[in-house]
Formats: C-alpha cells, sequence, structure tokens
C-alpha cells in the first residue's frame, strides 16, 4: 500500500495538513516552519470538518487539545476530522504526531502504547539529543546517521509506556525512531527526561506511515533560531515520499 | 433513570508517581502508618435508560470507548436507580 502512496506522490509538490483542535498551540509553529521556512505547501484543518484538502501529510501538532481533560488526547482522538485521518493513515497515508498530536495518534489507536505523566511530576521544557534508531523509514532515510538530534521537548505527560510485548514487538519491528540520548548518542537512564520505557521517544507503526514524537522538529526548522535539526525529519521525509 | 459511579483506576504494574507525592506529604504531616497511596478518578453521571441490563451496556461502553484507557487503567462502576428532582431537570 506504501509502495501505491509513494508512486502517486512521486514528482508532486508537497503538501501538508496541519489539524487545529481547540487547544492546539504549535499549530502556527508547523505551519510556519513548514510554509514560511521550509517552503511546503500548507493548509489548516479544522478540527469540526472532515476534509483533508488533498494533503498527502497530516501534522498533529502539539497543544493541549481540549484542554487535556480525562487524558491527554482522550477526547481529540474522537473530532470528526480524526475519522479522515485514521482512514487515510490506515490507506497508507503520511501522518506526524507531535507532543500532544503524539498522544492523540495513541488514544486513536494508531500507534501503540500510552504517555503517562512525566515521572517527575513536573512540566519539562529543555533541549534534548536524541539517537537515531532507524535509519530505514521514511522519515529519517538519508539523514546522515553519524548525527544526534538535537530538539526542544515541552510536555507533562511524555512518559512512554506499553506492555512488555508491544516493546518486544516495536523492538521487532524496528518501530522505535529516536530514544533520548546524550550528546553523543549513548542511551541510558541518566538522559532519560520523563521516564518513558526503553527512553523511547518517537515511534512509527507497523507500515510505517505513522510517526509519534514527543520532541518539536518544527520548533527547530528556521536557521535564524540556530537550531535546525527538525527540518531534517520534515525533508527527510518529503525527500523520500516525492522524489 | 440510572445514576452511574464509576472508578478508575491505575493498572497496579504502573507507577502512581502522584500518590507518591502526595504520601510524601502523609509523612511530613506525621502520618506514618499511610502506605502505597495511588490516586485515581471518580466520574459520575445519569444513563436514561429504563432497562437496567441496557444501561450498563451504555455505561461500560462510554468506559470502553472514552472514559478509561485500558493500556494504563482498570474501571469499576455501580448503578443505582434515580429520580431526578425537578430542579435537576
Amino acid at each position: 500500500m506504501l509502495s501505491e502512496t509513494r508512486s502517486r506522490l512521486r514528482g508532486r509538490k508537497p503538501k501538508f495538513g496541519v489539524v487545529v483542535f481547540p487547544g492546539s498551540n504549535c499549530d502556527h509553529d508547523a505551519f510556519y516552519a513548514l510554509h514560511k521556512v521550509l517552503e511546503y505547501d500548507v493548509n489548516f484543518l479544522w478540527h469540526k470538518d472532515t476534509d483533508l484538502k488533498e494533503s498527502d501529510v497530516i501534522i498533529l501538532p502539539g497543544g493541549f487539545s481540549y484542554g487535556d481533560y480525562l487524558r491527554t488526547g482522550a477526547i481529540a482522538r474522537f473530532s470528526p476530522i480524526m475519522n479522515s485521518v485514521i482512514d487515510f493513515a490506515n490507506k497508507g497515508g503520511y501522518v506526524i504526531g507531535i507532543c500532544n498530536g503524539f498522544q492523540i495518534l495513541l488514544e486513536a489507536g494508531l500507534l501503540p502504547g500510552a504517555l503517562l505523566q512525566n515521572i517527575s511530576l513536573k512540566f519539562i521544557c529543555k533541549d534534548v539529543y536524541l539517537s537515531v534508531e532507524n535509519y530505514e523509514s521514511n522519515f529519517t532515510k538519508g539523514i546522515n546517521d553519524k548525527i544526534v538530534l538535537n530538539l526542544p521537548i515541552a510536555h507533562g505527560d511524555g512518559n512512554y509506556f506499553a506492555d512488555e510485548n508491544t516493546l518486544k514487538e516495536l523492538e521487532a519491528n524496528n518501530q522505535i525512531i529516536l530514544r533520548y540520548s546524550s550528546k553523543d548518542g549513548n542511551v541510558s537512564n541518566e538522559f532519560n527526561p520523563n521516564g518513558s520505557l526503553k527512553n523511547i521517544a518517537g515511534i512509527i507503526n507497523k507500515n510505517g506511515n505513522v510517526l509519534g514524537m514527543m520532541p518539536h522538529p518544527e520548533r527547530s526548522c528556521n536557521p535564524i533560531l540556530a537550531k535546525t535539526d527538525g527540518s531534517l525529519i520534515f525533508n527527510a521525509l518529503v525527500n523520500n515520499i516525492y522524489n | 433513570m440510572y445514576r452511574a459511579k464509576v472508578l478508575i483506576k491505575r493498572r497496579p504494574s504502573i507507577l502512581d508517581p502522584q500518590g507518591k507525592a502526595v504520601e510524601i506529604g502523609a509523612q511530613h504531616l506525621g502520618l506514618t502508618n499511610i502506605k502505597n497511596t495511588r490516586i485515581g478518578k471518580y466520574i459520575e453521571f445519569d444513563v436514561d435508560i429504563e432497562d437496567k441490563t441496557e444501561a450498563e451496556k451504555e455505561v461500560s461502553s462510554y468506559c470502553d470507548k472514552l472514559l478509561v484507557n485500558p493500556i494504563m487503567e482498570d474501571y469499576e462502576f455501580t448503578l443505582s436507580e434515580w429520580t431526578p428532582s425537578k430542579e435537576e431537570v
């Protein structure tokens, strides 16, 4: 199914859709990074709509959708737009969930596991280093494999949890894409900011078309801000699916 | 009509840092016999269905689909017959 999606997209102009939920607060950051900095076509997608406006890549942005009431992402998952996003993802469409977007993907069942409250109980806002664990995915293929990504995190509920069988499956299928690490890529508990099992910061689904990650690539795209590692992920995806 | 009372608990295998932090408060109060504090959620609502079995199904469906995330939480609920007073309707 993925190869069908890829051949349909080859040579087209990249087209992103950024979903706006009530309480999203990184939707404009995502729009700015993708459109103003990276110069891709981007549309906002309103949570009450069902039309994905022919987007090829859907971004579920960070924030506090529906006030994070009940559980993070639990209510956003039932927004009308999410039925279209779930359908799109199940047909092989590319979806990236960032921070609250990752939480929504887990609640929607598009990715396995759950995100619990940070073990320190603190909201953590800082730059972290991330070891890229799989260079074969469409989100990472082509990124120089010597690099350790430096991206900001900003969350209160980023503590990744899954049962033992799910973890084994994630590892067996190379679904773990990013782990919290030292500056030189050393993955150990010391560099785990939030208590995530196995230092997990980002995973993909089995088919490789849905990515969920706690760090914010959209906040790290503009050279003016000195850090641009986030653009590596967006550009890798564009290169891998359109070229 | 029934009044549903749902109790949601973190699964025993999942750490509860909030419970632990609150328990430190108990220690500070001198309540040294308090152990294993775990924090859950309590939710109540009304179910406008006459038949109890059907009402139970409705509550289970609400819990399974929205109120509870089975990856990290368990739940139990009770239903009691209930007639709302005029002010509450």
